[in-house]
């Protein structure tokens, strides 16, 4: 963190409840000699502690917009702050320190470390940062999704629903302040997927971590406070 | 770098790198296992080398006798002693000559080579005599040594005595082998020594007979007899003494030794590339494979260099356990070759582990795999963490990347330092870097031709399972390129290896094999000629060579006369030349071991009285400063013979057999004294004892030289580098044959999941089975192709350039890398697959995602 820490000055923090701020934000890919706009001039902001959903047809830019949200990319124009820091001005390591210290991520098809136990993945993000004590916490947070039987079982060696389950644990074991889920029952059926939202939102209680979920499930979206609804790149409704 | 740094000693780095290749551990190992091979084969080959160096170095010492030898054609004058005394360290004396020998029991008599040694020579080595212990009455000046065939032609025996001129002394011992001998000089005549003391009582030199005067040289241990020569350069040429030291005697041995080296350098480079090949290709699907996980730990705050240190922790402990499992084995390997091996290395030598050879074979090898694996490892640190989120993004176009350039330029250095610094002359190493980087780049340019041929003009009426494979060779994360690139750079280095191996060992063979006569009757006259043929038949052995040999002097060069060309000190015609005798020969036909280089070879003479046209040897045609047109007048024992130089002739004198310095087309001097020689070869020790017996009783002029003694010094150098020879390419024919194993292994998994979901969709496993035969076979077809056209080419260029010798293609190599590689890789990616079609595609497939 010191590298991120002082690539930090005082222009790139803003006081103010919003955990992220999105302004004007747009990406644009060049494609077939084309340019192709996958985000336009998107603004919003997320408080500390609340839920947003994004929701929208597929191509509508959904996953595009977590990504930058998230800083796993650099937008066209416009700009993203996190925890009042502008990720535009750190560069792909000072955007991963921002991640490991602020973010979880829940992902679609789960993207656990296939060569990891269990509860070597949830370990991961506090070993990144070089945290003492990363398998306590570890331990205690598979139990609190109710996997306290499966430490040692490799991601192959579980079913979707626990798969996602240990993603939550590991989405979690840095007391993130923003969580982006990326259709986080995408990839499992009705009763697994209610499961996991039951963890997801209460372990954001718990933790106070916003939300913010990409999702086409009208049940998931609907317990976001806000649902923003993307078209074709553009904010439709919500924002 | 200094963050990348402090992630690699962080030990969690360690630890994930560990955890990360839990499933992945045992196709590690067979990744390492081409690096063991490898790097074993370096270490052994660098120990082996160096101690048949040191065999052969030390063999060639004592085949010297010194550490140096001058020589003159005239007795050494004040001024030339003062030069001999200044040079220091310990010296003896030779002088040599021609003469009659006397046996008073018998009443024999015969031309010998008669050598007066005084001092303590030889200084290395020692003269081998029977009984042993004449060798150290001789140096007490008690009486001569004789060899044995002269003293088996005239039924003498040690105790008996010999004269030479006017001096009468005992023969005290059998001369058996001498250290510093010329062989050649033994075909001339048998060689007596005597003691220097018992010369002057001779009266043979009195009057100024021809004689070679030799002082021989031992310096103290250290000094470098080679670095006194060049500081006593100018005072050498000027007196125009013959120099001699081990590295020059080692030259004369010819120049399988310089093969040898060479042979045993790229034997070394070409284990170690094979290994980083097979190192680069495992690595590049390891990386392939992780870009997920990497994505995934990106993603959670990795940072580059975090990421990046895994994996590159993982190519170090790679290289580490290659490089150490690899000196290991090379330890073991070297250290059970004198073991099993020993009835065939045709001499013995003090084996010892050269740990140095070891240690540099390991950290070549270790620093060399790491490079390789830098490569394709460079790749994790482009993995953009959006990846986890979009797959597509792991196939996003790579921009340029410096670092990769860099390393790739680091991997370069390191080859072209490493071949350079093996080579003994840096123009070698170079030609084999560049050649080796024009095969990469014909294999690279094959690839790519491959793809957009198969691209464009993939017929879409061909069967559906032809069409998948032939696509597959094109389709994106294809192999195409890093399977030309890894079998094709294998075929060509292996198929090289052998032809070459084959090409050297034809030229030894031909040196120095079996065919080669062994024996010489010589002093045949005239009228005995038919029938000393006939005897010899009559006893089943071949007649490989019959000659008339006329000895002569030189009389005038292109109209000046020889005295007056040796009073010329601006002549610059070496004295030895002008005043040597001549043995020469008049023949139609020119023999295997010569070839005209310049002129034209002319086998009849004209029948006018014009000059004979004459075939001069290149190297002395130089020394007399003679070319093409020039004419030269012999003395033929009192006749003026005028003869004009018509060619120029190479000759290979390694050949055991009568070379000649002039050879006279028929026509000319039939007419003068001449002798005969007839060369034969005897089978055995006792079939020479019989073949002589039966020549002095028939023929008691004639005598009978057996090469045996000659040959079994030489055969024993050449049965050892052909030896060597062939260990070393078998040695890296198994470790090409495994890391190519390895290569294509590991390129297999990319295939796996392609064949499952086509499983999945219903395709038979016949299908997949034929889909995959076809991809494997024209890519294994093609890489065979390739590499074994670039083969020729690298052999031909080799033999030319670097060895000298004759190309001889070889068409075994060849057709069984064009059959075997294609055979091999469908065979073993049929093989793998054959596992995973049997199971379910959803197991697979959980596997796979797992």
């Amino acid at each position: 963190m010191t590298k991120i820490r002082s690539q930090m000055n005082p222009s790139h923090v803003t006081a103010g409840p919003a955990i992220l701020e999105v302004k004007h934000l747009t990406k644009e890919y060049a494609s077939g000699g084309a340019i192709l706009t996958v985000v336009k001039d998107i603004t919003f902001s997320i408080p500390a502690g609340s839920t947003r959903a994004i929701v929208g047809p597929s191509g509508s830019g959904k996953t595009t917009l977590l990504g930058l949200c998230a800083g796993l990319d650099q937008p066209t124009s416009g700009e993203v702050r996190l925890d009042g820091i502008h990720l535009g001005a750190l560069d792909e390591d000072g955007r991963a320190g921002v991640r490991n210290e602020s973010v979880g991520f829940v992902f679609q098809s789960f993207q656990l470390i296939p060569t990891l136990t269990a509860l070597e993945n949830v370990m991961v993000p506090l070993e990144l940062r070089g945290e003492a004590g990363a398998a306590a916490k570890a331990r205690e947070l598979l139990e609190r999704v109710g996997l306290d039987g499966r430490f040692s079982h490799y991601p192959a060696q579980l079913s979707g629903g626990e798969q996602q389950r240990v993603g939550l644990a590991r989405a979690f074991i840095n007391r993130p302040k923003v969580l982006f889920a990326d259709e986080p029952t995408g990839n499992l059926d009705a009763e697994t997927g209610r499961l996991v939202i039951e963890n997801l939102f209460a372990l954001n209680a718990a933790f106070g971590t916003a939300l913010m979920i990409v999702t086409h499930d009208a049940e998931l979206a609907g317990r976001a406070e806000r649902v923003i609804r993307l078209k074709g790149g553009a904010v439709v409704a919500g924002a | 770098m200094k963050a990348f740094l402090k992630h690699l000693l962080s030990a969690w780095t360690w630890r994930m790198a560990w955890r990360d290749s839990r499933t992945h551990r045992g196709r590690l190992l067979l990744f390492s296992s081409s690096i063991v091979l490898g790097v074993a084969a370096l270490a052994a080959i660098g120990s082996l080398g160096k101690n048949l160096e040191r065999a052969v170095k030390e063999q060639a010492k004592t085949l010297l006798g010194a550490d140096l030898a001058l020589s003159s054609r005239q007795p050494f004058s004040s001024a030339e002693e003062q030069l001999l005394t200044s040079l220091g360290g310990r010296q003896a004396r030779e002088t040599s000559f021609s003469s009659m020998i006397y046996f008073p029991s018998g009443g024999g008599t015969r031309l010998v080579q008669a050598r007066a040694v005084g001092g303590p020579f030889p200084f290395y080595g020692r003269l081998e005599t029977e009984p042993a212990a004449a060798a150290e009455q001789f140096r007490l000046g008690q009486g001569a040594l004789v060899e044995e065939n002269l003293l088996i032609q005239f039924g003498a025996k040690v105790g008996d005595d010999i004269r030479l001129g006017k001096l009468t002394l005992p023969v005290i011992g059998v001369l058996k082998k001498v250290p510093g001998e010329s062989a050649a000089l033994a075909v001339v005549a048998p060689r007596v020594y005597l003691p220097m003391s018992g010369l002057a009582r001779t009266g043979l030199l009195n009057g100024g007979g021809l004689a070679r005067y030799r002082v021989f040289f031992q310096f103290p241990q250290g000094a470098d007899a080679g670095k006194i020569v060049a500081a006593n350069q100018p005072r050498l040429d000027h007196f125009r003494l013959g120099v001699e030291t081990v590295e020059t005697r080692q030259r004369e041995l010819g120049r399988a030794m310089d093969n040898l080296y060479h042979f045993l350098n790229l034997s070394g480079l070409v284990a170690l590339l094979l290994g980083g090949i097979g190192v680069a290709s495992a690595i590049h699907v390891h990386v392939k494979q992780k870009l997920g996980t990497v994505a995934i730990l990106r993603c959670l705050g990795g940072s580059v260099g975090q990421t990046f240190a895994i994996y590159a922790g993982q190519g170090i402990a790679l290289g580490l356990a290659g490089a150490l499992g690899g000196s290991a084995l090379g330890v073991a390997v070297q250290a059970a070759v004198p073991g099993a091996v020993a009835d065939f290395i045709p001499f013995t030598f003090q084996f010892q582990t050269s740990w140095p050879a070891v240690g540099r074979a390991a950290g070549v090898g270790f620093g060399l795999c790491l490079l390789f694996a830098l490569l394709p490892l460079l790749e994790v640190r482009r993995v953009s963490p959006l990846a986890a989120l979009r797959h597509a993004c792991e196939s996003a176009k790579v921009r340029r990347d410096p670092l990769r350039w860099l390393a790739g330029g680091c991997l370069a250095a390191a080859v072209a330092a490493f071949a350079l610094g093996q080579g003994r002359d840096w123009r070698i190493g170079l030609g084999f870097c560049g050649g080796l980087a024009a095969a990469f780049a014909v294999l690279a340019g094959t690839a790519k031709a491959l793809v957009f041929l198969v691209r464009r003009f993939l017929s879409p009426t061909l069967p559906f399972t032809f069409r998948q494979g032939l696509a597959n060779l094109h389709r994106p994360n294809n192999r195409t390129m890093l399977l030309l690139l890894s079998l094709g750079l294998g075929v060509f280095l292996i198929v090289t290896i052998q032809m070459l191996q084959h090409t050297l060992a034809t030229e030894l063979m031909v040196s120095g094999g079996t065919n080669q006569p062994n024996a010489v009757l010589f002093d045949i006259q005239p009228d005995q000629k038919k029938a000393a043929a006939a005897l010899v038949r009559s006893m089943h052995l071949p007649v490989l060579d019959e000659l008339p040999i006329v000895t002569m002097r030189l009389s005038s060069i292109k109209g000046r006369r020889i005295e007056s060309l040796l009073a010329d000190k601006q002549s610059h015609i070496p004295s030895w030349v002008l005043r040597r005798e001549y043995r020469s020969t008049y023949t139609d036909h020119l023999r295997d071991a010569e070839k005209v280089i310049a002129g034209r070879w002319i086998g009849q003479a004209a029948s006018s009285n014009g000059p004979a046209p004459i075939s001069v040897e290149k190297d002395i045609a130089r020394d007399l400063k003679a070319g093409l047109g020039d004419e030269i007048v012999f003395d033929v024992q009192g006749a003026p013979v005028t003869g004009r130089v018509a060619s120029l002739r190479e000759v290979n004198w390694r050949r055991m057999q009568p070379n000649f310095f002039v050879l006279f087309p028929p026509g000319v001097l039939e007419s003068a004294p001449h002798m005969n020689v007839l060369v034969t070869r005897v089978s055995s020790g006792a079939q020479s004892a019989l073949l002589q017996r039966a020549v002095v009783r028939d023929f008691p002029n004639v005598s009978v030289i057996d090469l045996t003694l000659v040959l079994q010094t030489l055969d024993a150098i050449l049965g050892k580098v052909t030896f060597v020879i062939q260990f070393m390419a078998l040695f890296t024919v198994l470790t090409g044959t495994l890391v190519l194993a390895g290569t294509l292994v590991s390129g297999h998994f990319q295939r796996v999941q392609e064949s499952v979901l086509l499983r999945t969709l219903g395709a038979s496993r016949r299908q997949i089975h034929r889909i995959l035969a076809v991809e494997y076979l024209s890519l294994g077809l093609l890489a065979a192709a390739t590499g074994s056209l670039l083969a020729l080419a690298a052999v031909w260029a080799l033999a030319a350039f670097v060895f000298h010798v004759h190309f001889v293609p070889m068409a075994a190599p060849l057709l069984c890398a064009l059959v075997a590689t294609p055979a091999l890789t469908a065979g073993l990616g049929l093989l793998m697959s054959r596992g995973m079609l049997s199971q379910p595609p959803l197991v697979t497939l959980r596997n796979e995602e797992g």
